[in-house]
């Protein structure tokens, strides 16, 4: 009775949660320029449409590529950060921390504004390296934890071992520290690449009026014509997104990741 | 390797980028911010500087005083709804085996990392007229014909309860793995039924965690600057959307500014109650 009980509220959890992804998918795969649910025919057009229409294909290769650039802008402001913080003792650094998590931390309307205004007054607004490294503050947060829980996990005598048989930090940084901290060092890079993908407001408020990412396309389409394309694209989303975790998942420790410290079989 | 306070000066090398960063593209726009609050509004173009108090005094307004308390109420409310939600689920999912507990963990860190505009978009393709919910209620018979579901209120609390509800989860996670599961086996020894011993037991060893995830889920959903604009009415509108709003749509910088800070200093002290609430969750 429990049991099934349990498999209901699953069960119920999951419908609540997949329920809105179902509906767009079934209104991807509509035949005709049409956002009806259940679709009316079928096809697979309108996935094609995102690499064939130019202006999803630009909005797509913007995206990529401004996730892929800021997460890895975010991963070199992390990492030095989280190697400094766990070599050294020097608590006035914890403030660096501290600024780390702020972005992510509070309300994302705050962190865009204070771009915005930093961006305009700077006079560099609406260029798209503002974009790329207005993501990297705003995401840092994600591989500064992730890897200062990979350096938290690795056990110091290793270290100790090296240094006693004449590496120096660099070496040591290379040889030991570095193949330690590698799955969480990817991890942390896969988280902020899709936050990245999917960011909005950060975007819209830096590169909004010069260039286009997906969310800020597909805000658009929200407001100026419905399209089954935006639909197709959420699917896409879900997807890399999907895959992306799943990899995660494979190939790290994600129970560990999001916090759980023993990973029981 | 003990760790040692730095030494020589280049030990503080690694910290020479992120510091730079951190400080140049996190703390100097937030600096800028907070002056802009203060500037005068210049309708030809952004602001023009100033010392000015009266983007602050716009708060003293009826108008601003709904926004303010809809907008409380509105991340209250989702706050209830994803905590109610998610304990008992999150604690089933604790004690289940790793690989189901890995399946959801991918699914809900999926959602989690889902546009607000994709969220907005499929629920307001759920809850519209022609590929909507109320098509299936037709064909069932329970409906004559679909009816259109937003905007209302209970569209975008169902939206954004359907935002928060993987971020509550994720919260709680870490909290309900490291529970002592003898304290369940001690209360079911004791002849208690499941749920009672969950009621009983469970919430109450959990209740420092649970008030933390609250004020953590409402500061989340506080920060929620789309949804009610995608699926409400103008005045289901969120302190959020109106910065939003006032910044591009307006070009009202300095009020827009204003409000932000107004929102900082909400946050600041809710994390501070966090703190507060954790430290008291250790001690006990």
């Amino acid at each position: 009775m429990t049991v099934f009980l349990q498999r209901v509220y699953f069960g119920l959890i999951g419908l609540f949660l997949a329920l809105p992804i179902i509906v767009v998918a079934g209104v991807s795969v509509n035949e005709k320029q049409d956002l009806a649910f259940p679709p009316k025919g079928f096809s697979l057009g309108w996935y094609g449409e995102i690499f064939a229409n130019v202006e999803w294909r630009n909005a797509l290769f913007a995206s990529v590529t401004l996730a892929a650039l800021s997460a890895a802008v975010a991963l070199l402001i992390a990492l030095p950060l989280a190697w400094f913080l766990w070599r050294r003792h020097a608590p006035w650094a914890n403030i660096f921390q501290l600024l780390g998590i702020a972005p992510f931390t509070l309300p994302p309307v705050i962190t865009a504004l204070g771009l915005l205004t930093f961006w305009a007054a700077t006079g560099f607004y609406g260029q798209p390296a503002t974009a790329v490294i207005s993501h990297a503050i705003f995401f840092v947060t994600l591989p500064l934890v992730t890897l200062s829980l990979g350096f938290s996990s690795i056990d110091r005598s290793l270290v100790e071992a090296a240094a006693t048989m004449g590496a120096d930090d660099r070496t040591v940084f290379r040889t030991v520290v570095l193949p330690l901290i590698l799955p969480y060092l990817v991890s942390g890079y896969a988280f902020a690449f899709v936050l990245s993908l999917n960011e909005y407001i950060v975007a819209y408020m830096t590169i909004g009026f010069t260039m286009e990412t997906l969310p800020i396309k597909i805000f658009n389409a929200l407001r100026y014509g419905y399209t089954p394309t935006m639909a197709s694209v959420t699917i896409l989303f879900v997807a890399i997104a999907a895959t992306i975790f799943g990899l995660v998942a494979r190939f790290g420790d994600l129970p560990k990741l999001l916090g759980a410290m023993s990973s029981k079989d | 390797m003990r760790r040692e306070a730095p030494q020589k000066l280049t030990d503080y090398g690694p910290l020479v980028f992120p510091a730079g960063m951190l400080i140049t593209f996190f703390v100097v726009p937030f600096a800028t911010m907070i002056a802009v609050s203060f500037f005068k509004r210049n309708p030809s173009g952004f602001y023009t500087p100033d010392f000015v108090f009266e983007n602050y005094e716009r708060f003293l307004s009826l108008f601003f005083g709904k926004v303010l308390g809809f907008s409380l109420f509105l991340a209250v409310t989702v706050a209830i709804c994803c905590v109610v939600l998610a304990v008992p689920f999150t604690y089933l999912l604790s004690r289940a085996k790793r690989r189901t507990q890995v399946l959801w963990l991918v699914a809900l860190l999926s959602i989690l990392s889902l546009s607000e505009v994709i969220i907005g978009f499929a629920w307001s393709t759920l809850f519209s007229r022609t590929a909507g919910i109320t098509n299936l209620l037709v064909m069932i018979g329970i409906l004559d014909q679909p009816v259109a579901l937003n905007p209302s209120f209970g569209a975008v609390l169902t939206a954004m309860t359907y935002q928060a509800l993987p971020y509550t989860v994720l919260v709680l996670y870490p909290a309900l793995v490291r529970l002592d599961p003898t304290l369940t086996e001690a209360a079911r020894t004791l002849g208690a039924s499941p749920i009672k011993s969950f009621f009983t037991v469970v919430v109450p060893a959990l209740r420092n965690t649970i008030v933390a995830t609250l004020i953590m889920v409402f500061i989340f959903a506080l920060g929620c600057y789309l949804l009610p604009q995608i699926l409400g009415r103008p005045q289901h509108w969120t302190l959020s959307v109106l910065i939003t709003d006032q910044a591009i749509y307006q070009s009202n910088m300095p009020f827009a500014a204003a409000m932000a800070v107004f929102l900082v200093l909400v946050t600041l002290g809710l994390v501070g109650l966090t703190v507060y609430a954790g430290r008291k969750g250790e001690a006990a």
